[in-house]
């Protein structure tokens, strides 16, 4: 049989790195703008997923928890699915039956997922992991530009631009290829200045580090305002012109000059006006621009902070200027597009606001139901959770593309309030911590088994296309989507094919803020992607934002006065050590995917907790001994690897394990009062030497069951 | 609240904060005409980076909007204890139930003849407190050509430098031997006069004004020596005193300041409280803007029934000027340096570390009893003043290795490895976990080029970082190979 080869995208990040699969498994890198034929090596191995052995690939049931699983038929998993939400919902009302997505899903699962809870279970309870990831940024980006597309240009401004400010993010391992357009800057004589608590692989290629103390980024960014204005690099012209509030957002900046600044953050005087400096020489020559990670923006005050960041650079008149503005890296690979079309608890598609009464008409048209019929906003991810098991909380909930067992704070407690649940359904290509847990296991396709649309981090909506078979027994979300609305009495509004679904989608969107009415399939394939808002088939996407004005009532971008106070947590006596918590080169999100591949599972087997050789010192810790993280909420274990690169303040545990080793167990469940984003970044540990070596994770020895895993 | 300035505009931002529901009534009294500002700022405004409009910390629309009673230009004449009330300016009396006293401080004006006309200050003659203090110095610049400044403590070098940036030809005149003396060692003093001297500010130590008056038309400063100084406009910068009148007028305890408790609440009468400059606690009164702003979060909390209480604040002093970067905090001049590691060990006395740089106006002083930054002088730019100051602040244990105090990087630093001497293991390519020996074993197989290595290891192809590593590995493999493999074949018959 002759190998056919398909142009596709990588699973993994936001990056959506262009690669082509052939029909043997043999990833190619192509020189899509993104990554210029760069793969990092998630990225080269990613086909290794689709001949796993340890694929589901039977529904599996069980009576009750303790129970094993045993495998059943599509029909009776399905049966039991609905029979499970209508007992529920009969007993408890709509809201009973709860609904998390993930934003690795596509664009066409996240959309159908949302319709799926409004039409079909008519519930507001649909949230998802997004939630842990873009809320800030989005929410910060929504009340400044009125729009939330993460970088507002392409990536490959980025190269061609003086200075960048990254604020809370390392790039150089959580999407390696895209380090290709930092480095440009840097090696044409641009800044590319760093703030993070360590020295990480991205700091070192920075001509600037900004060592922040962890939990201090808005105090930082108030700093960098308030040195912009008395320096005298405000352009004013700019501010008057083109924007609203200036002077409140001023105010408050007043009181935060450098040098308390940097008694709270820890970062030198010189070294912010070195900073501004920089950004400011970057606007006067190719441009300047200000990107925010994960690192800012999950904090109980992440709104705030990126909503500090995103002034500084109003104040320096960047948004809408050449090769300029402000940009949030977003994370999943489909983080972008997964919050715009409805598994959002406030959202309706094309980025509608689900109580605007106009967004509800217009979506509620398309989808041939009343407005009415619609339910209100839900609660946020970590809120939803809470509930579950309490008077009116879920009864039952349904999770596609997400293992929020692991990835949710404080994850003891999250494990435990699943396990109040009467049912919980999983939808999920391997048996990750969270489908360990469930009543119901629906094995569903992964990437290259399935057609659909994503949006990169750019905003460009890219295809994903079906590359491999998936094994015999496995559906896609969309299948099973459609079997549970049938069963439910919707035997129509619920194809499983995507194509019509993203049509449905374009009609959905169409006068949105996200506006995808002109995007087709065809013209993705003919264009190498389509940026959004394309709201005409005859017209082209919108690759750059703002230079025109902003999407506001007035065409003007708001500053927002925000103003700081101190983590949710500080550390005492007690927990005298900060934790932060982050991403490896080797793992992806919760690792239900990458500790699957042994090529990546043998690089970094287990979670590696970063300290400085004095604090190791003066908790008795060799390299490479076993410890254990304590906070008031719980604990994880990993192997301590002692390094400089990391503050002596402060200890580093990345997140892509589960059970004892799952950091989130530890981490505080503190959420920002806009975004519902939990404080991730910081929380208040001690470091315990753990005396009994445990045994190494195996997640298969511990979600054992029934029948074959193969 | 008697007092609106840094600790009183703060204190009630703080209350409101703990009382969205206003129900507290709150009157705030303030003698300036001006509403809420930063005075830390005004250096900025004195150097023109800043309008004197640009330091406004609060609009009024937010009194209005949170429902407080703001009097400007009216300060509290007398409390009546007693009958929980205070007679104000307007002529009218106030009750209370509890009273906020953040009256500040008043400038010194030292006794030197011709310093002031009647109970006014000389014509050319100023102090630098206020914002008004500020406008006036600044309505009266266009004449001046030459000024001086009299005090060189912190205020004074920040309105010298202030100055100077407006092309004012300045001196600060100190009576002692340094300046800062009351943060600084003679050597940081020294380097600090000479980065002013840099910067055109002139300094003259040891000198006591004896008297200010006139000389042909022109004013002067006549020192104790007899030696006559120009001067246009003379800033006093002298130093402040708590405000303390209103206190020790109604029969409170005052000290220095206002004695308090650990709640900011007077020892004498509990209905009143004290924060900022005019507060005395532990024996301390503080005359910066973080301990002010500390206890007013306190006396919030307090009196909004929370369980807040003051135990002191560390004392840091930053000097605020764009291009002299000085921060001075704790005991700077220990008489109990010890020199032997095994004092030092042993809590024997205070280890000292020191680094100077005159040439660079650089000068690092870090004093450590026990594991803990007890003081320190960072002049000059030092990279590590962050560090240094939050583990001051924190009381956290100082580096094994001290050197990380004063050089950073020294200690961590990654020496450049040339490539060839990368071993086997060390990994080259991040992104996609390849070795050294990975990229030796590809050349050694057959890879020529950077892209033959990227084919067959992937290194080079995540974030590209790697690619001169690669090449230099590339270049050493090529150039160990034999110069002629076509000899090897000849002479090795197969």
């Amino acid at each position: 049989m002759p190998v056919e080869t398909v142009e596709t995208h990588c699973p993994y990040c936001a990056l959506q790195c262009g690669m082509a699969l052939d029909s043997q498994s043999q990833i190619t890198p192509l020189d899509f703008p993104t990554n210029r034929g760069g793969l990092c090596q998630k990225g080269w191995t990613a086909a290794e997923l689709l001949g796993s052995g340890q694929r589901l690939t039977t529904p599996l049931v069980r009576e009750r928890r303790s129970a094993s699983f045993r495998p059943v038929d599509w029909d009776t998993a399905l049966e039991v699915v609905s029979r499970g939400m209508r007992a529920a919902q009969n007993d408890h009302g709509p809201d009973a039956v709860a609904v998390f997505g993930g934003g690795g899903l596509t664009n066409e699962k996240a959309y159908q997922l949302g319709k799926f809870a409004r039409t079909v279970l008519r519930t507001s309870s649909i949230d998802y992991n997004g939630r842990y990831c873009m809320s800030s940024a989005a929410a910060a980006a929504n009340r400044a530009f009125g729009i939330d597309r993460g970088l507002p240009f392409p990536v490959i401004d980025l190269a061609a631009t003086g200075a960048v400010l990254l604020m809370g993010g390392n790039v150089a391992e959580t999407m390696p290829p895209f380090m290709q357009h930092l480095l440009a800057v840097r090696d044409r004589g641009g800044a590319l200045i760093v703030a993070d608590p360590r020295r990480t692989a991205t700091v070192e290629a920075a001509t600037s580090h900004l060592a922040l103390t962890p939990g201090t980024d808005l105090e930082l960014a108030l700093g960098l305002l308030h040195i912009a204005v008395v320096d005298g690099y405000v352009d004013h012209r700019y501010v008057a012109d083109r924007t609203a509030g200036f002077d409140d957002v001023w105010r408050v900046a007043t009181q935060w000059w450098p040098e308390r600044v940097e008694r709270v953050t820890g970062v030198p005087v010189a070294s912010q006006r070195a900073a501004v400096r920089a950004l400011a020489a970057g606007r006067e020559g190719r441009g300047a621009v200000v990107l925010t990670a994960r690192g800012a923006e999950q904090h109980g005050n992440g709104t705030d902070t990126v909503t500090g960041l995103i002034n500084l650079s109003l104040a320096l008149g960047l948004p809408g200027r050449p090769r300029s503005g402000y940009g949030c890296l977003t994370g999943q690979g489909n983080g972008q597009g997964g919050r715009e079309h409805g598994q959002k608890a406030d959202q309706l598609p094309g980025y509608r606001k689900i109580d605007d009464p106009l967004a509800r008409e217009h979506v509620a048209a398309v989808w041939g139901v009343h407005p009415s019929a619609l339910p209100g906003p839900g609660p946020s991810a970590y809120e939803l959770i809470e509930r579950i098991g309490t008077g009116d909380g879920p009864r039952s909930l349904l999770v596609h593309g997400s293992n929020l067992a692991v990835s949710s704070p404080r994850s003891g407690r999250v494990v435990e309030r699943l396990g109040s649940l009467d049912q919980l359904v999983v939808c999920d290509p391997f048996m990750s911590e969270t489908a360990a847990l469930a009543d119901v296991v629906l094995p569903v396709t992964q990437w290259a088994e399935e057609e659909g649309t994503v949006t990169n981090l750019e905003g460009r909506v890219l295809r994903r296309r079906r590359a491999a078979s998936p094994p015999p027994g496995v559906r896609t979300d969309l299948e099973v989507l459609s079997g549970l609305a049938a069963r439910l009495g919707h035997e129509t509004g619920f194809p499983s094919d995507p194509r019509a679904i993203f049509d449905e989608l374009r009609r959905a969107s169409a006068g949105g803020v996200a506006d995808y009415s002109g995007i087709t399939w065809e013209r993705i394939d003919t264009e190498g992607g389509v940026f959004w808002p394309c709201r005409s088939e005859h017209g082209p996407g919108q690759a750059r934002l703002f230079a025109d004005g902003f999407p506001t009532p007035d065409g003007r971008a708001r500053f927002v006065a925000v103003d700081a106070g101190p983590a949710a947590e500080d550390v005492d006596d007690e927990y005298p050590v900060y934790l932060t918590t982050g991403r490896i080169a080797q793992h992806y999100q919760s690792g239900t995917q990458t500790r699957r591949v042994p090529v990546l599972a043998a690089a970094a087997s287990e979670p590696r907790v970063e300290m400085h050789p004095d604090l190791a010192t003066s908790s008795g810790v060799r390299d490479g001994e076993r410890v254990r993280l304590v906070s008031r909420r719980g604990s994880a274990s990993g192997t301590a690897r002692v390094t400089a690169s990391i503050r002596p303040d402060t200890v580093f545990m990345p997140f892509h394990w589960g059970g004892e080793q799952a950091v989130n167990r530890v981490t505080n469940p503190a959420l920002d009062p806009t975004s519902r984003m939990p404080e991730f970044k910081v929380c208040a540990v001690r470091i315990e030497r753990e005396s009994v070596d445990v045994r190494p994770h195996d997640v298969r020895a511990e979600f054992a069951w029934e029948g074959e895993m193969s | 609240m008697a007092g609106h300035g840094m600790a009183g505009s703060r204190f009630v931002q703080e209350l409101r904060a703990r009382d969205p529901e206003q129900q507290l009534d709150v009157t705030v009294f303030g003698a300036e005409r001006d509403g809420a500002y930063n005075r830390v700022l005004l250096s900025s405004v004195l150097a023109g980076s800043l309008a004197p409009a640009d330091v406004e910390m609060i609009p009024s629309a937010w009194y209005a909007a949170e429902d407080v009673d703001l009097r400007l230009g009216v300060s509290v004449e007398s409390i009546d204890r007693g009958r929980q009330r205070v007679w104000t300016s307007q002529g009218e009396y106030i009750g209370y139930d509890h009273l906020v006293l953040a009256t500040g401080s008043q400038p010194v004006v030292p006794d030197i003849d011709g310093i002031l006309a009647g109970d006014e200050l000389a014509s050319g003659v100023a102090v630098f407190r206020t914002l008004q203090d500020c406008r006036d110095i600044l309505d009266c610049l266009d004449g001046v050509h030459r000024a001086v400044v009299l005090g060189g403590g912190l205020l004074g070098v920040e309105a010298a430098r202030g100055l100077a940036g407006r092309g004012v030809e300045v001196e600060v005149m100190h009576a002692v031997d340094r300046l800062m003396e009351r943060q600084l060692d003679a050597e940081a003093g020294q380097i600090l006069a000479g980065t002013l001297r840099s910067r055109h500010v002139q300094v003259r130590l040891d000198a006591r004004a004896r008297s200010v008056g006139e000389v042909a038309g022109q004013r002067v400063v006549v020192l104790d020596d007899g030696t006559y100084v120009a001067a246009d406009l003379l800033i006093i910068a002298c130093g402040v005193r708590p405000d303390t009148g209103l206190a020790r007028a109604a029969g409170l305890d005052v000290d220095r300041g206002v004695v308090v408790d650990d709640q900011l609440t007077s020892v004498t009468d509990r209905r009143v409280h004290a924060i900022g400059e005019c507060a005395q606690y532990g024996g301390e009164t503080y005359g910066l803007v973080a301990p002010a702003w500390e206890q007013a979060t306190v006396l919030a909390d307090v009196l909004t029934g929370g369980g807040a209480s003051y135990d002191g604040s560390r004392l840091v002093t930053r000097l605020k000027a764009a291009d002299v970067d000085l921060a001075a905090m704790g005991e700077t001049d220990p008489e109990d340096a010890v020199d032997a590691p095994a004092d030092a060990r042993q809590g024997g006395g205070a280890e000292v570390l020191r680094f100077a740089d005159p040439a660079r106006g650089v000068y690092q002083k870090i004093v450590i009893r026990d594991q803990r930054i007890t003081g320190a002088i960072m002049l000059g730019g030092a990279e590590t003043v962050g560090t240094v100051t939050q583990l001051f602040d924190r009381a956290g244990t100082v580096p094994a290795d001290r050197r990380a105090l004063i050089f950073p990087g020294i200690v961590d630093a990654v020496s450049a490895v040339d490539p060839a001497e990368l071993g086997d293991t060390e990994l080259v390519c991040r992104c996609n976990g390849v070795s050294a020996g990975d990229v030796r074993h590809a050349c050694a197989s057959g890879a020529a080029t950077v892209a033959d290595v990227a084919g067959c290891t992937r290194a080079t192809t995540g974030c590209g970082s790697c690619r001169e590593t690669v090449a230099a590995l590339v270049a050493t493999a090529a150039s160990e190979q034999p110069d002629d493999p076509g000899l090897e074949l000849v002479e090795v018959p197969a």
